[in-house]
């Protein structure tokens, strides 16, 4: 595989990248998000094509192929320069929707500070945070759904995250919470979308029942194989989990009803470290389990754990992603599916523009309320010295620093300006930035190159299955 | 075009016009992922869309 990336700066940046990845010859023009798929000479002939085009070719690009036929491809290059799909300039529209504040939309509700078991990587500090064990009050996460719906302005859908520590543990105000938040809903005019991660250590038939009825996503944390698993996800005794856990999330899956999309809102979502590089083997192990939505991430650690990914990992991890892809694109032609959460991309139907600008509103559209409700741009900052926002319980909240977050959009990271995939991670997360790099203002190259290896495979996938189409159309098309 | 295949528009220079309703999901209701992977969101304005980010390595 092997990428290139054009940047020229008449009129704004007018950036396109062009890869290579499975056989397909992939161009992304990132101003406008138009995807090309290309045969070998549009390919070659980008490389002399630019914004500002003429009608024919520059003569050294008639080394590519016969006259006629660079004619013919120059032409439909400069057909969709014309119509604004390639070397498209940036849009200062887009700046006028910086550092806009917006209503607070989205809470994470740190259920409980606590713990039932010690996996190695938890940067929750098995649920502490840092602090004491603590569990969240009824009382308090009511305080925290009418903080939401007080700032949440004319927003109508508000989201909560049951999270900890072990949301389990105090599943009693999980159930009260979510019966206080429905009560409120017809007379704010809100609608409530909660959410819940689990370990899956308690979950029970009543939880479940539960849970499959009010989440509209539940997220159950699984590392992949077994020895891979219980090498880090152990209980406090040091033993492993797996084979308790598993039997109830494929029971909990298999309970689930379809979304209107017919598919089921669910993750089995795993971390993987330094220690399973080979980590679409995780993935493939999932899949095996009965299960076909999942997520397996990369690991948040400081560079002095031995666990941490670094940047002699690259390669490696590359190698995986495309692995990965290429199964999933397999498997989809031979009529089988899972999908991949890092691979799920919409290239029609996706976010706006200014939500791409905005990022991950973090701090300015959504916080993080602690079991003492204090609030927080997010969980991940729960216990930052510096970093806390206020209280749900004596209403303070910091509009000072909420201003701070909401600017910090793609536009304020200087790093991201000539990034071609900016425009899909919208700066990274900010709580990332802050570990890595002390300012949520620098995204962390790591996670960058992850992300845009990611990128890449996603946009193959959809190039690929597109020429599946094709073919099963009839093959209308040359390319 | 018998050269190029085009997969997607300029959906974004679109959107310019009518997005920011804010109501979609906050794309990164969790931090603790490694990456924050807006474009994978859905907008609310497409009839059914409602997908949810997986969270943390808890």
């Amino acid at each position: 595989m092997r990428g290139r990336l054009f940047l020229l700066s008449l009129e704004g940046f007018k950036m396109l990248h062009k890869y290579e990845l499975n056989g397909y010859r992939i161009a992304i023009d990132t101003n406008s998000g138009a995807v090309h798929v290309l045969d070998k000479l549009a390919y070659d002939l980008l490389d002399y094509a630019s914004f500002e085009m003429g009608k024919e070719a520059p003569e050294e690009a008639y080394q590519l192929g016969s006259r006629e036929d660079v004619d013919v491809c120059w032409s439909e290059l400069g057909e969709l320069r014309d119509r604004g799909e390639l070397f498209c300039p940036d849009d200062k529209r887009l700046s006028s929707f910086r550092t806009a504040s917006a209503p607070v939309k989205s809470m994470c509700l740190l259920i409980a500070h606590d713990c039932n078991m010690k996996c190695e990587y938890c940067f929750a500090d098995e649920g502490c945070y840092g602090g004491k064990r603590n569990w969240l009050p009824e009382e308090t996460a009511k305080a925290a759904i009418d903080f939401l719906i007080e700032k949440s302005g004319s927003r109508h859908n508000l989201e909560v995250d049951f999270f900890g520590g072990e949301p389990l543990l105090n599943f009693g105000v999980v159930k009260s919470t979510v019966e206080y938040a429905r009560s409120l809903e017809q007379k704010h005019n809100k609608n409530f979308r909660f959410t819940i991660t689990t370990n899956g250590v308690l979950l029970d038939d009543d939880n479940i029942e539960f849970i499959n009825r009010e989440m509209s996503n539940v997220v159950m944390s699984l590392d992949g194989r077994k020895e891979i698993h219980d090498r880090i996800r152990t209980k406090k005794d040091g033993s492993g989990t797996y084979d308790a856990i598993v039997p109830k999330f494929q029971k909990l899956v298999s309970q689930r009803e379809n979304n209107a999309e017919g598919k089921r809102d669910y993750y089995l979502r795993g971390t993987f470290t330094r220690h399973n590089l080979d980590f679409s083997n995780d993935v493939f192990h999932i899949a095996g389990l009965g299960v076909d939505q999942i997520s397996v991430e990369p690991v948040v650690a400081p560079d002095s754990a031995p666990y941490s990914l670094r940047k002699e990992d690259l390669p490696r991890i590359f190698t995986e992603y495309e692995t990965l892809a290429k199964r999933i694109v397999e498997d989809r032609k031979n009529g089988g599916y899972f999908n991949f959460f890092h691979f799920m991309i919409d290239l029609e139907g996706g976010p706006c523009a200014i939500k791409r600008v905005k990022g991950c509103g973090c701090g300015n559209e959504y916080v993080a309320v602690a079991a003492n409700g204090d609030i927080y741009p997010c969980h991940q900052f729960v216990g930052v010295a510096g970093k806390k926002m206020g209280n749900v319980l004596d209403g303070s909240f910091d509009q000072g620093m909420k201003s701070e977050f909401a600017k910090a959009d793609i536009f304020a990271k200087t790093d991201c300006q000539n990034c071609w995939a900016k425009f899909y991670c919208s700066g990274g997360c900010n709580a990332n930035n802050f570990l890595y790099r002390g300012d949520i203002l620098k995204p962390y190259e790591i996670s960058c190159e992850m992300e845009r290896k990611r990128v890449e495979c996603a946009v193959m996938i959809k190039a690929a299955l597109a020429d599946e189409e094709k073919e099963n159309d009839g093959g209308k098309d040359a390319v | 075009m018998s050269h190029i295949k085009t997969i997607a528009g300029a959906r974004l220079t679109a959107s310019v016009k009518n997005g920011g309703c804010g109501e979609c999901q906050a794309s990164c209701q969790s931090a603790c992922k490694t990456s924050c992977t807006v474009a994978n969101q859905k907008c609310e304005n497409n009839k059914n869309n409602r997908r949810f980010s997986p969270k943390t390595q808890k």
